[in-house]
């Protein structure tokens, strides 16, 4: 036991229902070596710092050790500028400002509206798990809307999804073992999304993916190979995340029924409670694809050049140097700054989805649910340290409040 | 409800422009904003102000969910008496807040010579000029509750010292333990007064000069000419253009921009001006402007001999300080600002610092350590707001818990629809590099160096990479930076930086500066070692 590195005993499964006593301990060497050579960074300032540091690649191509070489390009999150840019760029348009800033503001009633079908599913039941009923279903419907993934596909779809996230996990030991596991299922997954593109530029629609196809522009376009493995790469970020923010705050908030409370009589208070929760509870605990391109001197330590760094997150967001108070759960929090999205050039593509998913999920789940309580807490969790949430959320309630549909009604 | 971001800190995550995108609207990394959205955008900003990734996004206070933040500080001295404060924009409005946060609770006076409230001047020449924003949107919030006599429209005509008394325009004189200067700058007119006079001549430093500009733009002259291709006069150049206006620019320098950014980026930007359309004559100045027999402008002569048929011209040719009403006070107080010491004391006539007189803002000047001590004054949003937080902080501490002004100076610009960033001091330098992305995309980040230090950086819709090069600066790290990095382009290295004459000081000790916070913030000289 006390051979093994804190940060070992945080990858272990057996201690995901509670690693922060572990990222406390973490904290006390803000750079700490693993055997391995990976670093471990963990205090809040170092992580900004590393983020915004251009000696700090996203592209595993650039590790020291040869043992993997992935055929064919990454995808964007897995690239470092301008190759990166430019893809984000070209992703951006047919999702974000500055050409398309009122797409996800749009999605609003079609989220809610998923919601409400969702939650009017457990309207008979006493007892219900927010994972499958709920936190599950949600984020799948809304990206394969917005990239134009037919509905019925969409249970073939989680499946390929669920089996790449469980192969993502830091540790260098059998990363290459998981790679070519990965890159099976992700074969299926991007043959049939190939197959969805090549449709879509004889016959574009609305969607994200026409988008792709279809635009050219100075900076030129995406190959077919960049759609594909963009399109993949939206499926995949937004998928397990969003379900576990859901799942882990509707979890919090069952353990702090008084903030709860307060929350059902200010329903607009879900905004900073979602911020609280991606600080508190982050879906995304550790970020371990970065590699050092040089000799990067940081808090006392020198990360060597080739060196895989690894970013946790969940450590930096409870940092007491950074945040007051950092283990209460305050969703009242002002200037709530954290890193639950990430920062920096890769800082989350699809953020404002995944709040506005959040926001919109758990404000009805607080607002219809009448005495909602807890079946089992802890609940079960998933084994990845990465992707961290609970496997089922098994809660009982006394009944559900009817759809009023507040938000569709609050619109200017 | 009302609005400010604080841009030298926007990274330009553009959260807020997909949570609210009836209020901020983004071009690549420029963000404009309304300041004054409606009540039934409270929802939307909201969501917004909460995503912000930096937290630069700033409400009033009673529209926020939270109750004014800042527990009560530890008890210090200092914190009773009678504070005035002269100048009611930015630096005096931010100052007031900061004293009632940092606990003082003696009586506070802020005289504004302006009959309005505090309001916002760097969309004055963005977004209200283009009409996005009305020029009254402008106000800004209310940080948090600030329990003050504000006297709007009072000029201070003189200031005691001895006898600690500032004297109003009226007559009237208020009693201070401690006053605050802060009066800001004011637009550099065109030096004919007749030619001034001219109906269609304009400049643009206040509220009222963005609404006679807006108006004047907004009944479509046929061509606009602009005198100074400054950061002022090349937004306004941008207006134009955004506007579908024809434009002359009118510079003495080889480039626009040198003064502050130097001949390389000033080429860039050179070339941002032509590509929009921009009629731009460098190395060029205009000797007269000329009016019709009723008084209205009808266009310039130039200096190489040609002339510009224009009817709105836009003086653009620097500023002002307004130091005019210290002339008796026996402060170091003249075209060059009001000197001051880091703590943002007062200097004397002597070169004396004085105890109860700071200085902050546009017409401070003070010795910055990381530029070998030169007095320097900074017009810019960032440092008036960074001043307002040292000087009232020390005006209510001892001695012992004063805070230097160390921060490294941050400044930005959006044009043609870049956002520009500069930190450190870009005219501090011999030679530049572009360490990432290319001038050619407009991307790109350029470090400077000033004899083997990196002294400052400028980015042109890379903002986010600005605070890695600020530990730089800070760290006094050796120029050109040898550092393998990502998207470093093949073939480039550093050139002159052809920044205008400076004094030429002596090398011979480094100084770095250490600690994020204010209070932590601390300068110290790394000697050469004796040979
Ligand atoms: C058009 C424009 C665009 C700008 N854009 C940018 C930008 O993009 N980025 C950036 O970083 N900065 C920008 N700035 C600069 C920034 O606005 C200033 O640095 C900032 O306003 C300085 O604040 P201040 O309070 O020191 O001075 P000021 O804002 O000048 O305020 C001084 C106040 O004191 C009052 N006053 C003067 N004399 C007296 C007296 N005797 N008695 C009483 N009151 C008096 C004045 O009326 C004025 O209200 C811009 C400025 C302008 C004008
Ligand atoms: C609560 C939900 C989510 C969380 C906590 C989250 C978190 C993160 C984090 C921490 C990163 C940074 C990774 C890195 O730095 O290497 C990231 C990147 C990314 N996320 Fe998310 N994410 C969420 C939802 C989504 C959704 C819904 C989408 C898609 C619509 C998405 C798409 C992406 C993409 C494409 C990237 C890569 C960005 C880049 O490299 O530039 N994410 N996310
Ligand atoms: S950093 Fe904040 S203010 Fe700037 S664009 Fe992003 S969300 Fe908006």
């Amino acid at each position: 036991m006390t051979s093994r590195s804190v940060f070992e005993r945080i990858l272990d499964p057996s201690g995901r229902a509670d690693p922060y006593p572990l990222f406390a301990e973490l904290r006390k060497t803000p750079v700490a070596r693993q055997e391995d050579g990976t670093y471990v960074v963990s205090t809040y300032r170092e992580i900004v710092e590393l983020l915004h540091d251009p000696r700090v690649s996203s592209d595993r191509r650039n590790l020291g050790s040869t043992a993997e070489a992935p055929d064919g390009a990454p995808s964007f999150i897995g690239l470092d500028p301008p190759e990166h840019d430019r893809l984000r760029r070209l992703a951006m348009r047919h999702f974000g400002p500055p050409h398309s800033p009122r797409i996800v503001d749009g999605l609003r009633p079609a989220i809610l509206a998923l919601t409400t079908e969702l939650i009017d599913g457990i309207a008979g039941e006493r007892r219900a798990d927010v994972v499958d009923e709920v936190a599950y279903p949600l984020p799948v419907a809304v990206i394969c809307r917005l990239l134009g993934v037919p509905q019925e596909d969409e249970p073939q779809f989680h499946a390929w999804a669920d089996q790449i996230i469980e192969t993502l996990g830091p540790g260098e030991e059998d990363r290459a073992e998981r790679e070519r596991e990965r890159r099976a299922v992700g074969l299926k997954l991007e043959g049939y999304l190939a197959e969805l593109a090549e449709a879509r530029r004889g016959q574009p629609g609305e969607d994200m993916l026409s988008g792709f196809v279809t635009y050219r522009g100075p900076e030129g376009g995406m190959t077919p190979q960049e759609v594909v493995s963009t399109a993949v790469l939206l499926l995949i970020a937004g998928h397990e995340t969003t379900i576990n923010l859901i799942a882990n705050g509707m979890l919090t908030l069952l353990r702090h029924p008084d903030r709860m409370e307060r929350l059902r009589a200010e329903p607009g208070l879900i905004v900073p409670a979602v911020e609280e929760l991606l600080r508190y509870e982050p879906p995304v605990q550790l970020v371990s694809s970065r590699v050092a391109l040089d000799d990067i001197d940081i808090a006392g330590t020198t990360i060597p050049a080739g060196s895989p760094i690894v970013l946790a997150l969940a450590a930096g967001s409870r940092d007491p140097a950074h945040v007051a108070d950092p283990d209460r759960f305050d969703p009242f929090r002002a200037r709530n700054e954290h890193l639950g999205f990430g920062g920096g050039v890769h800082y989350c593509f699809g953020a404002p989805l995944a709040r506005l998913e959040a926001q919109i999920v758990l404000g009805e789940l607080v607002r219809r649910l009448r005495n909602p309580r807890l079946v089992a807490d802890p609940p079960p969790y998933r084994p990845s340290p990465v992707l961290r949430g609970p496997r089922h959320l098994l809660i009982g309630f006394d009944g559900v409040e009817p759809d009023g549909q507040p938000y569709t009604r609050k619109r200017e | 409800m009302k609005v400010v971001v604080d841009l030298t800190r926007c990274q330009g995550y553009g959260q807020c422009a997909f949570l609210a995108p009836d209020v901020f609207t983004m071009r690549q990394e420029a963000l404009l904003y309304d300041l004054e959205p409606g009540d039934e955008r409270r929802e939307q900003v909201l969501r917004a102000a909460a995503a912000c990734p930096v937290q630069a996004v700033h409400l009033d206070w009673t529209a926020t969910w939270h109750a004014a933040e800042q527990p009560a500080p530890p008890a210090r001295r200092n914190t009773d008496g009678r504070i005035v404060i002269v100048g009611a924009s930015l630096a005096g409005a931010r100052a007031a807040g900061v004293l009632r946060r940092e606990g003082f609770t003696g009586s506070l006076t802020v005289i504004g010579g302006e009959s309005h409230e505090p309001y916002d001047r760097p969309p004055l020449s963005k977004q209200v000029l283009t009409g996005q924003v009305p020029h009254d949107h402008t106000m800004l919030p209310h940080l948090r509750e600030v329990d003050a006599e504000w006297l709007w429209g009072a000029q201070a005509t003189a200031l005691d010292v001895a006898g600690k008394r500032v004297r109003l325009a009226d007559g009237r004189e208020i009693g201070f333990d401690r006053v605050l200067l802060a009066t800001g700058t004011r637009a550099r007119p065109w030096p004919n007064e007749a030619e001034a006079a001219l109906e269609g001549v304009h400049t643009l430093r206040t509220l009222e000069d963005a609404a006679r500009l807006r108006q004047a733009l907004a009944a479509r002259p046929r061509r606009v000419l602009i005198l100074g291709a400054g950061f002022t006069g090349s937004e306004i150049a941008s207006v134009c253009r955004e506007l579908d206006l024809e434009v002359t620019v009118v510079e003495r320098g080889p480039a626009p921009l040198v003064s502050a950014l130097g001949g390389v980026i000033g080429d860039v930007a050179a070339q941002m001006h032509r590509e929009h359309g921009v009629d731009l004559r460098c190395d060029t100045t205009v000797t007269a402007l000329e009016g019709d027999a009723d008084g209205r402008l009808r266009g310039a002569r130039l200096s190489d001999g040609s002339t510009v048929e224009a009817e709105v011209a836009v003086v653009a040719l620097g500023s002002i300080r307004n130091v005019e009403w210290l002339r008796d006070s026996g402060l170091a107080a003249g075209v060059w600002g009001v000197a001051c010491d880091a703590g943002c004391r007062a200097v004397d006539t002597n070169g004396l610092v004085t105890d109860d007189v700071f200085v902050a803002g546009d017409i401070a000047r003070f010795p910055h350590p990381l530029y070998q001590y030169q007095f320097m004054t900074l017009e810019h949003w960032g440092n008036a707001v960074a001043q307002a937080e040292i000087a009232a902080h020390n005006m209510v501490s001892d001695q012992a818990h004063r805070w230097p002004h160390l921060s490294v100076p941050v400044f930005w610009s959006s044009q043609f629809g870049v956002n520009i960033k500069s930190v450190g001091v870009p005219t501090f330098a011999d030679e530049v590099v572009i360490t990432q992305g290319s001038t050619a995309e407009r991307r790109f980040v350029a470090v400077y160096g000033y004899r083997g230090r990196v002294t400052a950086a400028v980015t042109f819709d890379q903002g986010l990479w600005l605070e890695f090069y600020q530990r730089l600066i800070e760290r006094a790290a050796p120029f050109p930076p040898e550092f393998r990095h990502v998207d470093r382009r093949a073939g480039v290295g550093p050139v002159p930086a052809r920044v205008p004459e400076r004094l030429v000081a002596t090398a011979g000790a480094t100084v770095v500066v250490t600690g994020h916070d204010p209070a932590e913030r601390r300068a110290s000289l790394l000697h050469a070692p004796q040979s």
